[in-house]
């Protein structure tokens, strides 16, 4: 190769060093093709992986949970979401006029909020929880470096105390802790979803890859609650319990032909909305968690068994004079003595040596299956949580007084929803129905127990105790046709009953000529020197009844007429 | 052949020209579908925010004291009532 002229300049090369270049270049050209091909082809697993979390993103789904509804529909429980505010506290740095800004909008003390930011071992700490949304975009208008928020969701319970222990609450995660919120956790959650997108570098999704999960909104749940009657209820309730300085009180309403419980309420109650000062007292459903010794409203049972066996017809005549019967050394007592009752007098005036006279003729086998048979003994079935089966001693340890108390009540341990359950029996001819919290759509069927007969007879009975010569005349309702029965115990204490403390209660259904409704009425402790059930349960019943027979549009079975009442004093007093 | 090959650039040209405003319509569009959502999401937030609103103007202790105090109505007294039942003449 000539490149110049001049011979001087002539330079001379072996040819071998051209070549060997051009051979590095190609291997150097060969191992980068090679390497290319690795990395896009063979191996790009990483790369790929690498490049995508540049642009995409899973986000999150958010799903609802259920609402709690009325049987007509009204809100009893409803989520809305609120913000939490947390911070990283090694990388917020605000300054005095930042804090105190915050701890105004959080309405926090402002060196609590220095003591939470300056904790630099942890990497994250809650600030403020479930904060409204107004206050959020408030917060996050401060623009502090190292705050963040994060979405949540807050129950709000618009009826506030008078559904507290039915509906319950949630926690601070949307978990139900109480009432239905517990019971039926699996049905009112949803499910928060997810999906892949791919945002700009604005942050903003311009593509949706894939669905990974679909969101699953909770379902609402229409209870069998009526609010009307509930509200109803619970004001009685309230206004008995302070009349007679009670400790506390509790209302079972049921419909008879469904078995829905159209209101339970509890008195003392809380605020579900604001439970910073609770009590483990208050929070409990009494009328479904707690037991007590009913008294004299399981006298009927007693007499529906006696009828049941031929034992005794409504018009048998039984002896009750002297008012006492002794036996094995325990003597049974009547607040008033009669010379001679028929069964259906006994009811009417609830005798206890009547009913201890028709027991002990019974077998212990017999009243024990009565027993279980209304329900007593086990539990409920409403699914509710902490639910009381009650307690029925097995018949084969009963002695001769335990099974002659047992027929007025006592030795035996009932909680008011099963009480109001055993009652349906009489109601529905002779049928125990099936409960339910939750709107039932079809008419459950009932569990024969006894005879319509029978159940007519003691109906029949029962409608005696509420007029002007029974334990019960305040039982009544103008134009409805009553029937119940008073139960008035003392209360068992350290192992024996207490001289002063009294459980009164009243058990009853109206209208009569075709029962609608089952009402339980307990009241606990009253203390004002009253604690008949006839006196302190029964009103209430009455009110409670009337108003909401009402409610439920029920026409009137008896004529509009004032109800008569014995002159004060000359009441028909029951037997404890 | 060239002038095939001419014709077929040109289609081509056309077709990528194509993707292009398609795939950004897509992105336009999907990016308004988002705005919309997000919109329906706000609007359940304030239809529940509003029901809440609703139920606790509606609670029933509420609505009987303004009815009993401000606007003074009461239960009718039994004498003035008159049961009223199906398949009964008016009088």
């Amino acid at each position: 190769m000539k490149f110049a002229a001049s011979p001087v300049l002539e330079l001379t090369l072996p040819v071998w060093r051209s070549r060997f270049l051009l051979y590095v270049f190609v291997a150097g050209f060969g191992l980068l093709l090679g390497r290319a091909v690795y990395l896009q082809g063979l191996n790009n697993d990483f790369l790929q992986a690498k490049g995508e979390s540049r642009y995409s993103r899973v986000m999150e789904v958010p799903a609802n949970r259920g609402r709690i509804l009325d049987r007509n529909g009204e809100a009893l429980a409803i989520s809305t979401p609120v913000k939490s505010i947390w911070a990283i506290p090694g990388e917020t740095h605000p300054d005095k006029r930042q804090v105190a800004r915050l701890a105004a909008l959080l309405e926090m003390p402002q060196p609590e909020i220095e003591k939470r930011l300056s904790d630099a071992g942890r990497d994250f700490v809650y600030l403020k929880r479930q904060i409204s949304p107004e206050t959020a975009e408030r917060v996050a208008a401060l623009h502090i470096p190292g705050l963040f928020q994060s979405r949540e969701y807050r129950r709000y319970y618009p009826s506030g105390d008078v559904m507290a222990q039915v509906v319950g609450f949630t926690g601070a995660d949307d978990i139900g802790q109480e009432g239905v919120e517990l019971a039926f956790q699996e049905r009112l959650s949803g499910k928060p979803g997810s999906r892949r997108v791919i945002k700009d570098r604005l942050g903003q999704t311009v593509e949706d890859v894939e669905s990974i999960k679909a969101a699953q909104d909770g379902n609402d749940l229409p209870l069998a609650l009526d609010a009307r009657i509930q509200n109803l209820a619970f004001g009685q309730l309230k206004a008995a319990v302070a009349q007679n300085r009670a400790k506390a009180g509790a209302v079972v309403v049921l419909d008879v032909d469904s078995g829905e419980l159209l209101a339970l309420v509890n008195f003392p109650t809380y605020n579900p909305n604001n439970r910073s000062k609770l009590a483990g007292g208050q929070l409990r459903n009494r009328a479904v968690t707690d037991t007590f010794e009913p008294g004299s409203t399981l006298k009927p049972f007693t007499i529906a068994l006696a009828l049941e066996t031929g034992r005794v017809r409504p018009e048998s005549v039984i002896q009750t004079a002297p008012g006492t019967l002794s036996i094995g050394g325990a003597t049974i007592r009547d607040a008033h003595v009669e010379r001679a009752l028929t069964v259906a007098q006994i009811i009417q005036k609830s005798s206890n040596v009547g009913a201890a006279k028709i027991a002990l003729g019974l077998s212990p086998e017999a009243m024990w299956e009565m027993f279980r048979d209304v329900g007593f003994g086990s539990a409920p079935g409403l699914g509710f949580p902490g639910e009381a089966p009650g307690k029925v001693r097995p018949f084969r340890s009963w002695r001769p007084i335990e099974q002659a108390t047992m027929s007025y009540g006592h030795g035996i341990a009932v909680s008011l929803v099963q009480l109001a359950r055993a009652y349906s029996v009489f109601a529905r001819e002779g049928e125990l129905v099936p409960l339910s919290l939750v709107r039932v759509d079809t008419l459950p069927v009932g569990r024969r127990v006894m005879a319509p007969k029978t159940a007519a007879a003691v109906r029949a009975m029962l409608e005696m105790a509420v007029n002007r010569n029974g334990t019960a005349p305040r039982a009544q309702i103008m134009g409805y046709r009553v029937a119940g029965k008073t139960g008035t115990a003392h209360k068992q204490e350290n192992g024996g009953y207490s001289a002063d403390k009294y459980v009164s209660s009243f058990v009853g259904f109206a209208p009569a000529s075709h029962p609608r409704l089952v009402v339980a009425v307990m009241i606990d402790e009253p203390s004002t020197g009253r604690y008949y059930g006839g006196t302190v349960a029964a009103p209430v019943f009455a009110q409670i009844m009337a108003g909401a027979l009402r409610a439920l549009d029920v026409a009137p079975d008896a004529p509009m007429q004032p109800i008569e009442l014995p002159p004060e004093g000359q009441e028909v007093k029951e037997s404890v | 052949m060239v002038r095939l090959n001419l014709l077929l650039l040109l289609v081509l040209a056309a077709c990528a020209l194509g993707l292009v405003t398609a795939q950004h319509q897509a992105r336009r569009f999907f990016g308004e579908l988002e705005q919309e959502q997000e919109r329906s999401r706000q609007l359940g937030v304030e239809y529940g925010q509003l029901q809440l609103e609703a139920s606790t103007w509606a609670v029933h202790a509420r609505v009987e004291r303004i009815a009993s105090r401000q606007l003074h109505m009461r239960a009718p007294e039994a004498k003035r009532l008159q049961i009223a039942r199906p398949g009964e003449a008016a009088r």
